[in-house]
């Protein structure tokens, strides 16, 4: 025998259900008046630094129907690169920006929207850097743990060519499922959840 | 949004998640993840800032009545209807350090077995006095605890007659985003639970069983409310001692 190395094990995920909405958005549940608004309806303010843009898309499943009950959640950095957390020890980011919005989609038309900035670009364990990248992490009815996956910005092809994450991605076909498409200041960024078009989902 | 400067941030990577003790994405006797389930296999990378770091919430967001959701939607002067409990816990990492200043966000049915949402068809009657979400944040241990009413078992369109069993969903943001999770809690001995096909689809009775609070007399407040504790387990993280030092760390 050894010592026991002492860890608990993580408490097993479940999924959100379709009712997600009333913990984490409850006045788009229509459920008024507990909170005063819905946490991460919104990530800056009038004094937030960076280029403004907004990102939308829609969460689609095995058979091409758009999920009109999930929950989408983004995390990124501010237009400096640096992430309004304690964990990030490099510098004081953007109080004016808050790195994370929560968003339902749709009942109408599955559809997400966030009015955020454009990221700055921030470091990989060794240093060099990653592309401008948003985190997502998506939940729903029918999805048992939560998938993780990264936007990546189409007019950034120069950075996404040397991006570390992108470059682990065996398959190059597959690449494109981590890009979102530009129109004016819109990004587009569709999330397949199986099939063809299937969007690269992260161990991570 | 951080109100911890007491703690000293933690850097490290987390450690990497057990697959094989969480449910898989496809679990066919939970007919919704057959289309919603991811069908090739998941990129695995160690974490970078993107997921080593999360947003922390501080305790100005909270309202005086967040945490309890006998009142919190009820009319001035009454409450919701069922049995009153109150359930409690800690939230830990792996390593069994606790977590303070988690987030954890509640929802659930009355005691009907009712949700408050506009999508829910199910005949048992809502109660004018239940919302049914509640938040609330960790203490410097990692404890929390909230008040609500214990939710009924309510039935669902899956297999021709599934039953939840009487459940608590929650919502927990640790320190880094990698540590996300939403998972369920269900109470002590309901007969329901073994034959959830939700439940099931996690592969590990032990991960299941660690989903089920007690029913906890020695925190029960007599004559008002019995208690049930359930505690909460994120992922660990790494010391950052032997890794590559992050720019300007």
């Amino acid at each position: 025998m050894v010592q026991d190395l002492g860890r608990l094990k993580e408490t097993a995920s479940q999924t959100a259900g379709p009712y997600v909405h009333i913990g984490c958005t409850p006045n788009f549940a229509g459920i008024a008046g507990v909170y005063d608004a819905d946490l991460g309806v919104s990530m800056v303010n009038d004094q937030t630094r960076g280029q403004r843009i907004t990102v939308r898309g829609r969460v689609i499943d095995g058979a091409g129907a758009p999920l009109k009950d999930a929950m989408v959640e983004i995390w990124q950095a501010d237009a400096a690169g640096l992430y309004n957390s304690p964990s990030d020890r490099r510098g004081i980011a953007d109080p004016n920006f808050t790195g994370w919005g929560r968003c339902p989609t749709s009942a109408d038309t599955g559809e997400y929207v966030f009015e955020t900035i454009k990221p700055g670009r921030v470091p990989f364990k060794d240093g060099r850097l990653m592309a401008p990248h948003i985190t997502f992490w998506i939940v729903a009815r029918g999805i048992n743990i939560g998938l993780h996956t990264r936007l990546y910005f189409a007019d950034e092809a120069e950075a996404n060519a040397q991006d570390p994450l992108l470059a682990r991605i065996e398959h190059r076909n597959r690449v494109e499922t981590l890009i979102a498409s530009l129109e004016g200041s819109v990004y587009t960024f569709d999330i397949h959840l199986q099939g063809e078009k299937e969007t690269v989902f992260l161990d991570i | 949004m951080s109100d911890m400067s007491n703690t000293k941030p933690e850097t490290g990577a987390f450690f990497p998640r057990d697959r094989a003790w969480h449910a898989p994405a496809l679990t066919p006797t939970y007919k919704t993840s057959v289309l919603r389930s991811p069908q090739k296999a998941l990129l695995a990378l160690d974490n970078t800032l993107s997921e080593i770091t999360g947003p922390v919430f501080g305790h100005g967001m909270l309202g005086e009545q967040d945490d309890d959701l006998i009142l919190n939607f009820a009319k001035p002067g009454e409450s919701a209807i069922g049995e009153r409990i109150i359930v409690h816990g800690r939230v830990l990492d792996e390593r069994g350090c606790p977590v303070p200043g988690a987030l954890l966000e509640f929802w659930q049915a009355n005691a009907g077995g009712r949700y408050r949402h506009k999508k829910e068809s199910y005949l048992a009657p809502l109660d004018p006095n239940f919302g049914g979400c509640g938040r609330t944040i960790t203490d410097a241990d990692g404890a929390y605890r909230f008040r609500t009413i214990k939710p009924g078992p309510y039935p669902w369109p899956n297999g021709p007659n599934d039953w939840r069993p009487a459940h608590i969903h929650f919502s927990v943001f640790g320190h880094g985003f990698a540590q996300r999770l939403i998972t369920q809690m269900y109470f002590e001995g309901d007969p329901l639970i073994w034959r959830c096909p939700i439940v099931s689809t996690i592969p590990d009775r032990r991960a299941i069983e660690l989903l089920i609070a007690p029913l906890d007399m020695a925190n029960t407040i007599p004559m008002d409310a019995r208690a049930y504790k359930f505690d909460i387990v994120l992922r660990g993280r790494r010391s950052t001692l032997f890794e590559n030092r992050l720019e300007g760390n």
